[in-house]
């Protein structure tokens, strides 16, 4: 019953997991397994680092070098292992929580710094593993625990905020669209510098029950594709028809950016080398 | 050996450098920025990385990332970023990982007096984080022994798989002595797996208290999380098994305490009078000790080197034959609960002020000398 990169890379100890029926996070993760396996990559060199909530449960499915560490602090721990062996190839999967609230500051920093890392956001508007509380994605309007009248404030829009903060590679996917977040992926990887893959994603039972979506995995999808747009088709787009709607599809592919242990292994020799 | 005129701040960094530092994350934050300055220039000619982080969160988060994929890190900060690191400090205790943090002690709480000593986080450097653990913390009280401490904790901290806590103050961070540099130090490395990948379990407790630790990339894939987790390094809420692990997370201190704590006793032989102090305030106190003495007091000086594990036994036995035990802080009442705890509070005087300045001899001196 399990395919062979299944059985390759998961710990099927492990499971079941602790993501509920119908979530997406599960479809993110197999289409990160599937480029891992196609690039070949070593897997004893791939380290793959999380923060807090439904998302950061992924490292402990996965037969990588694996941290889990606190919320909103991921890319903080990847900072340090990339820069301390840079031979790693680091992949950072965070929550739309994680990410862009607790986690805003470090985030908009690695963007800047523009070191390899690959980012993940498993974007699914709302805090499941607490129970459905407001995010810094949630849609204007949408309902939440936390914001039972609706949420009153302005959302961020990740891809948005990771191209003005300066990271190199910048797409956005879903977990409906799945061969071209194959590709997203890959190609994030494959960049020599900070890749940000935002990731539209389901929380049927956090999100989906509360926003007329009911609690069924295939509606909540079906969601995720009505408000997907490719980008191309959206920069068409009046702002009327704009509205709701999400771009998705790569951003900046920008290779020309000095990536930070690249530029910080060539100082060392510099430094090294005048005593 | 070589003769230098260093800030105690420069010796931390000059210590770190000999001691084996690879990977340094910090943010600005007075009276402690000079250490990340220092490290900034000098690092990179021994091979290593300096990162000026975001804020100090990040960079306790960076140098444990780096412990994890083998390098000896460190950060250093002060006040309200002592308060800020908290969290990842319960994350080191917590996943095991060689860390050392140091605080330079400035007058709090809050913003506080940025530019002004105080031992205001002597009792948050052990109990700072939630839950329960036990921490290695070293209080130098002068130039050479910075240096000498901050190769301690690296050693400490890669001996005993856990974050070295170095406090320090103001007015020892900031002021020079000549320090005799050795050519050499010992340095202690962490233990590799003895066994083959496949047969590795990362918080394995056959090989004793403190597991061996591979690096990420070395061919060991584990799991490392913040969550209560067995042998495997994998999550668990099985009662019995978080009680292992917590219990082995505090054994490792508590155990081998002998072998970390250390005390300096300064005419505590035929003493009546004992002055329990820790770093500057231990120097202002052995000046007293010693014009005490000129006076005919038989006063004698209590000075834990490593605050925590506290220095149960040491105090018991060097206290039995005390009339008082004088207790002296820059702060509201630290430190001599622990004193307390231990002797009781019968021969116990406290004084200490949080207002900035630094506890003279004279005021130790005159406050004994009106007490007696």
């Amino acid at each position: 019953m399990y395919t062979e990169i299944a059985r390759k890379y998961l710990r099927l100890d492990k499971f079941p997991s602790i993501w509920c029926p119908g979530c997406g996070h599960g479809i993110i993760l197999a289409s990160i397994l599937r480029t891992i396996h196609k690039l070949e990559l070593d897997r004893n060199k791939v380290v793959m680092v999380s923060g807090i909530g439904c998302s950061g449960r992924t490292p402990g499915y996965v037969d990588f070098n694996t941290l889990h560490t606190t919320h909103g602090r991921a890319l903080s721990f990847a900072t340090g292992i990339k820069l301390a062996n840079p031979e790693l190839t680091v992949i950072v999967v965070m929550g739309d929580g994680d990410a862009a609230a607790i986690g805003g500051n470090h985030f908009i920093h690695a963007c800047r710094r523009n070191i390899d890392l690959t980012a993940i956001i498993y974007n699914n508007n709302i805090y499941g593993m607490t129970g459905g509380q407001v995010s810094p994605t949630t849609p204007f309007g949408a309902y939440a625990t936390t914001a039972p009248y609706g949420q009153f404030e302005t959302p961020f829009d990740i891809a948005r905020l990771a191209l003005g903060a300066g990271a190199t590679y910048v797409a956005r996917g879903t977990s409906y669209h799945v061969p071209m977040l194959d590709n997203l992926i890959k190609k994030g990887i494959q960049h020599k510098g900070l890749s940000v893959i935002d990731v539209l994603t389901t929380c049927p039972i956090n999100f989906g029950r509360r926003n007329k979506l009911s609690s069924d995995g295939a509606k909540n999808l079906k969601y995720i594709e009505s408000i997907s747009v490719p980008r191309s088709k959206f920069e068409k787009m009046n702002d009327d028809e704009r509205k709701g709607k999400y771009p998705i599809g790569i951003f900046r592919e920008d290779d020309s950016m000095p990536e930070l242990t690249a530029v910080y292994r060539k100082k060392l020799e510099e430094i090294r080398r005048e005593g | 050996m070589a003769k230098k005129l260093l800030s105690g701040n420069e010796a931390i960094g000059k210590g770190a450098l000999e001691a084996g530092l690879q990977f340094y994350g910090g943010y600005p934050i007075t009276p402690s920025s000079d250490i990340a300055e220092y490290i900034a220039r000098e690092l990179p000619k021994y091979g290593g990385i300096f990162i000026q982080m975001e804020d100090e969160i990040g960079s306790a988060g960076s140098i444990i990332g780096a412990s994890l994929a083998g390098k000896k890190s460190m950060t250093a900060t002060s006040g309200p970023g002592i308060s800020l690191m908290q969290e990842h400090i319960g994350f080191a205790a917590m996943v095991e990982a060689p860390t050392v943090f140091v605080d330079i002690m400035r007058g709090g709480p809050s913003t506080g007096l940025p530019t002004f000593p105080s031992q205001g986080d002597l009792l948050q450097a052990k109990w700072g984080t939630h839950g329960d653990h036990e921490i290695i913390v070293l209080y130098p009280n002068s130039v050479t022994e910075c240096f000498y401490q901050t190769v301690r904790a690296f050693n400490l901290a890669e001996k005993y798989r856990t974050p070295v806590i170095i406090l320090s103050d103001e007015i020892i961070g900031h002021m020079r002595e000549m320090v005799d540099l050795p050519e050499k130090v010992e340095v202690i490395n962490r233990r590799m797996p003895e066994v083959k990948p496949d047969k590795f379990k990362p918080y394995d407790t056959n090989f004793g208290d403190v597991p061996p630790m591979p690096p990420y990339g070395s061919g060991y894939r584990y799991h490392t999380t913040g969550l209560v987790h067995d042998e495997t390094g994998f999550p668990t809420h099985n009662p019995k098994k978080s009680q292992a692990l917590i219990s082995r997370l505090v054994n490792k201190i508590r155990k081998n305490r002998d072998d970390i704590v250390e005390v300096d006793f300064e005419y505590m032989d035929d003493a009546e009078i004992g002055i329990f102090a820790l770093g500057p305030v231990a120097r202002s106190a052995l000046e007293a000790v010693e014009e005490l003495r000129n006076n005919g007091v038989k006063a004698g000086l209590i000075r834990p080197k490593v605050v925590f594990p506290f220095c149960d036994k040491e105090l018991m036995e060097s206290s039995k034959n005390l009339k008082k035990l004088y207790v002296f802080e820059m702060n509201m009442g630290q430190i001599v609960n622990e004193v307390e705890r231990v002797i009781g509070r019968e021969k116990i005087e406290w004084h200490g002020k949080s207002n900035g300045e630094i506890i003279t001899p004279d005021e130790i001196e005159e406050y004994i000398m009106g007490r007696k």
